[in-house]
């Protein structure tokens, strides 16, 4: 009776019901297409990221010191991505673009602000505040519900691999040389002592983004000597967000609506 | 059982192919250790080793003990893996329970539940350890046990692949200890629900395909004409979990002797990547595998048809359809275009009817059998977990609209969101095919405590409600506190005052985690007893068939 009434479709279902290759070609397709178009057009819509100045890869204390942000899963709790609305502007800054992410495998936009975002974070404390405040978050904000991080305080930075990981993130398509590769080491160190022969790495790096002043040269952590993983959590929050030159973006170009 | 001795069925290839596959592990693994160049992989490299030296062994010892009895015995059901999946489940279940309560205390009294001399237990590592112990340990095994079970007797046929199954089995429970290890050692990819490194992730694919293998399978070889409706779903779970982990976790390691890789994926084509592998971990690891247990457990449990045929088709193929879509809604108001968000949050909103389809499908059959939830409470916890199902598929929708995104998005609303679905609907619908499964398989006429079911169900229940009550509270107040703006036209508050504003929600969750976790305790007790097959409390005192006055209605 009802059956009668039904479309070709449910009277031809025993096609899946009964041949197990069949439903498992039709839930493959089935389940494909969504993926399909909209993650597809993300590789090859040219207006997916914006064309910003002042974007560069990270130098190797940055990057370093992203690894630890990752290791420590800062991002379960930060996020650094600004919505565009009238409190998060007010609050955190300029919205985020996707430039400003380019050079991160993967992305570390977080999905919960268990604590604040950090997309701008950078350059808002002193290098001192970020330090005490990792070791003892609540010895500077009494209400704080983050985790203490001393234990990164002076333990020596990990720098056997960083070569390797640069010329990992090359393959994938971050803008390295083979000279910013084969200096990394000395590049971490010099970052993290004023004392050092920095130019070079400076401007190398600062010759990449397009854009004097992109490169901070600190003792991050204040402690004289080998770069420490202090310094390179430091440094990598300190540049968090100030790259893109917001003077040159105009956000109403037709290029940069998305 | 033993009448005729048969010679061992040649199917027993699987456990030299399961054996060679252990035994390039051993070298792999010793290999790994010798060379690592940090000691995070050294030591996952050696508990690979060690896993496959056990394995190699135990089925060196299986070898020896079975000569004599066929194997493999097509002639009955594999059971045993399933009971070991009961196990199992309820094992990470309670552990993943756990370090929720712990995580959820971190953040309530952090001067007490914070070490600053012990790292590894801060938040941000044991956050993962959470999450991918009650997904991926609890409901995984779950999942595989149930599928396990499903699939042989709705196809009337043994598991297929002789041994792979165990290797599916254990291999995933080595996925299991690689991945918590790792998060506490602080081996992340920093992925939410992928954040194992690339080896894991290897490992786990190979698991993976071995499991659909077993699956498919036993589906060839079956004895009914027709495959049953939960097997779809447990079909499209294993099918789509295999193509979203590979894609999601392309990634490139540093070194072959190293944890640390590089996702092949960068800034937003990474962002939509995760979140479409992110939500439908949602939509078929605890979805379309959880909405399988329920096609097969109530219809069994209340001993009724499914409800519409015609409904479980037409909800099965847009179910699965329209939740690949939905991923960009985590991503709102984002630096992902628009264009991709919209899609997202329309095909979120049509989701709305298929998910309202399986709640529907489920909850109807109960027609004619109503009666059982008053006098079974597994029934009842069936039950009342499609209705949490139901009301997290109505939320679902309601928060990926942009407008309400823009405030519910990085609140504890999510926190909220996701367990109503977590602990309402895929705890306990695995709790109800668990207190099935213990009772069938041990061949009890009955649980050893019905009443402790109740205590069990209200206790999680009033948990479940604090729970998601005070995260909406919390939730929606941070939000509004976020963008409040004073007289001045300032912003109202400071982060931190929103912080502090939470304190009492924080306390409220924290105790409706420990009230689940106190009922999934009184389930396990009540399942090894029913396991050991001790006498019912309740028959000590009264005889269960003694006819009682029923109210005439």
């Amino acid at each position: 009776m009802a059956a009668q009434r039904s479309n070709w479709f449910m009277r031809n279902h025993k096609l899946f019901e009964k041949h197990t290759l069949i439903l498992i070609v039709g839930i493959l397709i089935v389940v494909a297409i969504g993926g399909i178009i909209e993650i597809v057009p993300l590789f090859y819509l040219k207006n997916t990221i914006e064309k910003v100045q002042g974007m560069r890869p990270y130098t190797p204390l940055e990057l370093a010191g992203q690894s630890i942000y990752v290791r420590e899963g800062c991002s379960v709790c930060h996020s650094q991505m600004i919505r565009p609305l009238r409190d998060e502007v007010e609050r955190y800054g300029h919205y985020s673009l996707a430039a400003e992410s380019m050079y991160d495998h993967p992305f570390l936009w977080g999905s919960k602000r268990t604590g604040p975002d950090l997309a701008r974070v950078g350059s808002k404390y002193s290098d001192d505040w970020q330090r005490q405040h990792l070791i003892d978050p609540r010895s500077l904000v009494p209400e704080s519900i983050m985790p203490p991080y001393a234990f990164i305080e002076g333990r020596p930075l990990d720098l056997s691999t960083i070569k390797d990981q640069m010329r990992t993130l090359k393959i994938e398509g971050v803008p390295y040389t083979d000279a910013m590769i084969a200096s990394a080491v000395e590049d971490a160190a010099a970052q993290a002592d004023p004392d050092a022969d920095f130019e070079t790495m400076r401007d190398v790096y600062s010759a990449i983004s397009g854009r004097k002043g992109t490169v901070q040269i600190r003792d991050f952590d204040g402690r004289p000597g080998a770069p420490t993983e202090m310094d390179a959590l430091i440094a990598y929050l300190q540049m968090l967000g100030t790259l893109v030159d917001f003077s040159t973006y105009q956000a109403d170009d037709l290029e940069n609506r998305r | 059982m033993a009448e005729t001795i048969r010679p061992a069925e040649p199917t027993d290839g699987s456990a030299v192919l399961v054996s060679l596959v252990l035994a390039v592990v051993l070298v792999l693994g010793l290999y790994g250790t010798a060379t690592a160049t940090d000691i995070n992989f050294g030591i996952h490299a050696g508990i690979f080793a060690i896993a496959a030296f056990i394995g190699l062994a135990a089925i060196g010892i299986w070898y020896v003990q079975s000569v004599p009895a066929p194997a493999f015995d097509k002639t009955y059901y594999e059971d045993g893996i399933v009971k070991a999946g009961v196990v199992a489940t309820m094992f990470w279940g309670i552990a993943g329970f756990l370090v929720g309560l712990v995580i959820a205390l971190q953040l309530t009294w952090p001067n007490l539940f914070y070490f600053p001399d012990f790292g590894w237990t801060n938040f941000g590592r044991m956050r993962p350890l959470h999450t991918s112990a009650v997904i991926f340990a609890f409901g995984g095994n779950a999942l595989i046990a149930t599928s396990f079970y499903v699939v042989q007797r709705t196809c009337r046929t043994r598991l297929a692949g002789g041994m792979w199954p165990w290797f599916v089995f254990w291999g995933y429970q080595l996925f299991i200890v690689i991945a918590g290890t790792g998060y506490l050692m602080g081996v992340s990819q920093s992925k939410e629900y992928a954040e194992p490194e690339w080896y894991a992730d290897i490992w786990l694919t190979l698991v993976w395909v071995a499991y659909l293998a077993v699956f498919v399978g036993t589906l060839l070889r079956r004895k009914e004409p027709h495959i049953y409706v939960a097997n779809w779903f447990y079909l499209a779970f294993i099918v789509t979990i295999a193509m979203l982990h590979i894609v999601n976790n392309l990634s490139l390691p540093v070194t072959l002797s190293g944890t640390k890789s590089f996702s092949v994926f960068s800034g937003v084509q990474s962002a939509l990547i995760q979140w479409w592998y992110g939500h439908n971990a949602v939509g078929f690891f605890l979805t379309a595998g959880f909405l399988a247990m329920m096609y097969y457990f109530i219809p069994k449990r209340v001993d009724r048809p499914v409800w519409s045929y015609r409904l479980s088709i037409v909800h099965f193929w847009s179910l699965i359809f329209i939740y690949i879509w939905a991923g960009p809604h985590h991503l709102h108001y984002t630096a992902l275009p628009q264009w991709a968000q919209t899609l997202g949050m329309t095909f979120s909103i049509m989701l709305w009817m298929p998910s309202w389809g399986g709640m529907i499908n489920g909850l109807m059959t109960l027609s004619g059998a109503w009666d059982k939830l008053r006098t079974d409470p597994v029934v009842r916890m069936l039950v009342v977990s499609v209705a949490f199902y139901g009301m997290a598929t109505f939320e679902g929708p309601a928060m990926s609209i942009r407008e309400v995104n823009a405030l519910s998005h990085y609140t504890d609303w999510g926190i909220g969101h996701v367990h109503s679905g977590a602990l309402g609907w895929v705890g306990f619908v695995s709790f109800g095919a668990m207190y099935c499964l213990t009772q069938w398989l041990w061949k009890r006429e009955k649980l050893y405590s019905n009443a402790l079911v109740e205590w069990h169900f209200w206790i999680a229940t009033i948990g479940i409600v604090l729970y998601i009550t005070s995260m909406w509270v919390s939730g929606i107040m941070e939000g509004l506190m976020w963008r409040a703006y004073n007289e001045f036209g300032f912003l109202e508050y400071s982060f931190i005052e929103t912080v502090s504003a939470k304190h009492i929600s924080y306390i409220i969750r924290a105790l409706g985690g420990g009230l689940y976790l106190s009922g999934a305790l009184i389930m396990v007790y009540n399942l090894i007893r029913t396991a050991r097959g001790d006498v019912p409390a309740e028959d000590r005192r009264k005889s269960p068939a003694a006819p009682s006055l029923q109210p005439a209605e």
